[in-house]
């Protein structure tokens, strides 16, 4: 049964707020602003505290969280959101401060901030953080920005960004709002780039290649050092895009694979809830000759005092009003300091072994398009399935009537049918085994009984939504 | 402490499944030459308790707006925000869930989303709204993107009333795109629209004002309006506050063609900054939706014909675009989007009016009072919403310091922005009579 919308909850006249009494004399601000200045009407809804409540419990109840059970997302990382986390980003003395606010009265805040970014920067091997950008994407424009300030200020100039086919879509999206011209290159047979056709690629208008390693297949480019160094040569920068940090934390650090710009998406590594598609937080760390152009401020101490540092005249400039999104920092703060320099290590481990177990367990009944090791994520392909009839989308519904999340499918583009699946470090023996058997349960499905596959999701809130529809004749909004 | 439920037996189970002794060899497609050969320098992890402790020392380190009374806006807003929404954002099923990508299993999301997006539309007066970009200065930026493709010229013309941190946001996503910048300065706390009209041309691709502006005034929309409408290809960008819209005649009413803004006030703690969320709605006219950056959810039909949700309209989105998509945007503020979506219904019909009135109302008692002491002068004394530029013949630190010292939060002290001089005093609904008094009091003693 649907849920009304929360105007079909409306009673002329009914509350669900309360305020004090105005104690002040009031001014006619019909008056003061003119009549053409003031709204005639607010059409929202007119509801109790009860009906609000109810209703979004009720709506709540439609939805599926990390608590609810295995995420396999791949490159999603979705893991475990500590509860402890919030509450602590609940404290009163560290929400309820004001941006504005003098140094002097925050320097606790400041101070872990600092904290945060010197661990941050000791996990990934970079010298300077900023952590102003609020999602992953935003990390990649910010790092852009920075590569792109950074070859003007040097008088070079430099129009295009190597992107892999394998790529997240932020990542072409972000060079072109960074003013780049895109250059795609494809991944050889074993999943990783290949060098030749790299160096064919480079010439000495490139700016940067963006890379995620291990990429979006799992996959740690072996030939790593060779590919910093043809680019390095060629005079432009190498881009870490973090999404997959988990898989390398205590083992292997992207600043000494070369890397000159990074971010981490500290809502995927770090622990912090994603809130139904944010907020995030996509700090960016840089080696220490960028460090002029990050965006302002940036936070420094002198002595024990800490400050946002202003005076930067090469700065990008600011692509936050604010500092970022600090009530994510308190979260990711929290988790590293409950996990410690072990505790990261030892996530990074499980993480790799939950998903190599998996792709062990699976690889038989779906067709694993690439041998290579893999680290904490796997791409499978349902080509096998697809042949007997169902494809990625329909087996990923019918996961769905097992009551567990699907993974990211169709995604990344080399693979046909593709199903990408990240367990995390924090599920345990049981969940993956369940999670194994479910898919093992539906490919026999396929064969003996496709139709239940090709009609899925059968026990969900709604049935398979007609996507078509939604976008040819388009409803966004209850008018 | 850690989140791994694996034992060491049980690890040692998959261990002989994958077909490998030791973990370490899984870790062998990792070039040696790279590996980290050394444990990583960060401090052992706390317990529970630890952690909490260690928390508390860092909070007491802060002066929290607990202790203060605060006349500090300019962007974040300390208004009244309902105990409920913390309960119910505090929903597992909505805080750790993901973007709803799987639309089945997120209808809860999907619902929401469609709820926000109507209220933004009633509010803003416009048809068509996203579910949340960055924050209000990345909206600001997206937005003057968005009207420049559209209007395919590069000219941006941004009132010097719009807040300094998101004209220079906009810069900053603006260069690499050739967008020309052209600052409008300021006639008393309004933008100067002689100089507007001056710079108008056939080139020019947007005007961008504020509603009210960074001082709190209203501009004069009916004539901005007009200067809009001699050029075919201007468009008009509004960033509007959507408490004041409770209120204030929606932005539609002058022909906006883009309305974003801020949205922390609409139920979101102040967190120093962030996380906040940036709104954006524009009109129906396939130009515009082509256009549009971020996500949007609509209604449609199950297989068995009844009503649910989906993300739509992606093909303008960069999972699907890449490189040509309208904006690189993936994660936005979608939690945040929730809160505002529970604040708007909770208030409602009246109480979001009630609550912009009251901000109004107190806004003026104060500005009142603080205009007729001898060493201060407000600025707009004549045209201020609920935010009010004082200028005062005393240096304005040592103001605000006397101030702070007596437990109030004075207002923002405009030198950091390099542009005015004086404080920037916000009140909202929060503040009662006796405190406005007592502010009024020590500025008199001064």
């Amino acid at each position: 049964m649907a849920e009304r919308l929360i105007k079909d909850y409306s009673s002329p006249g009914r509350e669900g707020y309360s305020l004090p009494p105005l104690d002040v004399p009031e001014v006619d601000m019909n008056e003061q602003l003119g009549t053409n200045y003031l709204r005639e009407d607010l059409d929202f809804p007119e509801v109790s505290e009860v009906d609000v409540v109810r209703h979004y419990t009720a709506l709540s109840e439609k939805n599926y969280g990390v608590d609810s059970g295995i995420y396999p997302l791949g490159s999603c990382t979705m893991k475990y959101n500590p509860k402890r986390n919030e509450d602590i980003a609940r404290m009163t003395g560290l929400a309820q401060l004001h941006p504005y606010q003098d140094e002097e009265d925050v320097q606790g805040s400041l101070k872990f901030l600092y904290q945060l970014k010197q661990d941050l920067a000791e996990v990934s091997g970079m010298d300077e953080m900023t952590l102003q950008p609020a999602s992953g994407a935003h990390g990649e424009l910010t790092g852009l920005l920075i590569i792109r300030k950074y070859f003007e200020d040097k008088g070079i100039e430099k129009s295009k960004v190597i992107v892999p086919d394998s790529a997240h879509g932020t990542n072409p999206a972000s060079a072109n709002m960074a003013g780049f011209e895109i250059v795609e290159i494809d991944s050889n047979e074993e999943g990783m780039i290949d060098v030749e056709d790299l160096k064919e690629a480079v010439d000495d208008d490139v700016a940067a290649l963006m890379l995620t390693n291990p990429n979006t297949l799992g996959i740690f480019e072996k030939d790593i050092c060779q590919i910093a160094d043809i680019i390095h040569e060629a005079g432009g920068l190498l881009y870490y895009d973090g999404a997959n940090l988990n898989a390398v934390m205590g083992y292997a650090r992207p600043g000494d694979m070369d890397f000159d710009v990074l971010h981490l998406n500290l809502h995927k590594t770090f622990s912090t809830p994603h809130g139904g598609g944010g907020p995030g937080s996509g700090t960016v760390g840089v080696k220490k000759f960028l460090t002029p152009y990050l965006p302002k401020p940036v936070l420094k101490r002198a002595e024990d005092k800490y400050y946002w540092d202003y005076d930067r005249p090469k700065s990008i400039g600011k692509v936050h009003a604010f500092y970022g999104n600090y009530g994510v920092l308190i979260r990711a703060y929290s988790y590293i300091k409950t996990l410690g320099g072990s505790g990261l290590k030892k996530t990074t481990e499980n993480a790799v072994l939950n998903a190599n177990y998996m792709k062990a367990k699976l690889k038989e009944d779906f067709e694993l398009p690439y041998e290579a090791n893999s680290l904490h994520e796997f791409v499978l392909s349902g080509i096998k399935q697809k042949k007997k009839g169902a494809d990625t989308l329909h087996i990923a519904k019918r996961l769905l009537d097992y009551g567990q999340y699907a993974p990211t499918i169709y995604f990344p583009l080399v693979v046909k049918e593709a199903m990408m699946i990240e367990p995390t470090e924090t599920e345990n023996l049981e969940t993956l085994n369940k999670f194994i058997d479910t898919l093992k349960t539906i490919s026999k499905e396929v064969e003996e009984n496709p139709e239940v596959v090709k009609n899925a999701p059968h026990n969900t809130a709604v049935r398979k939504l007609d996507e078509v529809k939604a976008a040819r004749e388009p409803d966004l909004t209850w008018d | 402490m850690d989140y791994v439920s694996n034992t060491k037996q049980e690890r040692e189970y998959m261990l002989k499944e994958i077909g490998v002794e030791a973990v370490e060899e899984i870790f062998d497609s990792i070039p040696e030459e790279i590996k980290l050969k050394r444990e990583l320098e960060i401090d052992e992890g706390m317990s529970e308790l630890e952690l909490k402790e260690h928390m508390k020392e860092i909070a007491a380190e802060n002066t929290s707006l607990e202790e203060y009374t605060s006349y500090l806006g300019a962007g974040a807003y300390d208004h009244y925000i309902p105990g409920i929404i913390d309960h119910l954002i505090s929903r597992q099923e909505y805080y750790t869930a993901y973007t709803p990508y799987q639309a089945e299993l997120s209808q809860g999301t999907l619902q929401v989303i469609y709820e926000y997006q109507s209220m933004i539309c009633e509010l803003t007066g416009m048809d068509i709204s996203n579910s949340s970009l960055l924050d209000g200065g990345s909206a600001v930026a997206e937005a003057v993107l968005m009207a420049a493709r559209i209007s395919r010229n590069n000219k941006v013309l941004m009132s010097s009333a719009l807040h300094p941190s998101y004209r220079e946001v906009a810069k900053t996503y603006g260069v690499p795109k050739d967008l020309d910048f052209v600052e409008i300065g300021l006639d008393g706390s309004n933008t100067d629209l002689e100089e507007l009209e001056d710079n108008l041309d056939n080139d020019t691709a947007v005007i961008v004002v504020q509603y009210p502006n960074f001082y709190g005034s209203i501009e004069d929309m009916e004539k901005i309006q007009k200067l809009k409408e001699e050029y075919k290809k201007v468009l008009l960008l509004v960033v509007a506050n959507p408490i004041a819209l409770g209120t204030l005649a929606p932005p539609s009413k002058f022909g906006a063609d883009i309305v974003v803004g801020e949205g922390q006030s609409l139920g979101n703690t102040l967190y120093y900054g962030g996380p906040y969320l940036g709104f954006m709605a524009t009109t129906d006219n396939r130009k515009f939706i082509r256009q549009l950056p971020g996500r949007i959810a609509g209604a449609t039909e199950d297989a068995d014909g009844d009503r649910g949700y989906v993300l739509t309209l992606q093909t303008r989105e960069q999972h699907i675009r890449r490189e040509k998509a309208t904006s690189n945007i993936c994660t936005n503020e979608a939690l945040n989007a929730t809160i505002s979506t529970i604040y708007m219904a909770t208030m409602g019909k009246k109480g979001l009016k009630e609550v912009a009135e009251q901000s109004y109302q107190k806004a003026h008692y104060l500005a009142e009072k603080i205009d007729e002491l001898d060493n201060f002068d407000v600025v707009n004394i004549d045209n201020f919403f609920h935010e009010f530029w004082v200028k005062t013949k005393h240096p304005v630190a040592k103001v605000l310091n006397e101030l702070k010292e007596n437990k109030i939060l004075g207002g923002l002290d405009l030198a950091r922005f390099e542009e005015e001089k004086g404080i920037l005093l916000s009140v909202t609904e929060k503040r009662d009579k006796t405190e406005l008094d007592k502010l009024v009091e020590l500025l008199e003693a001064m």
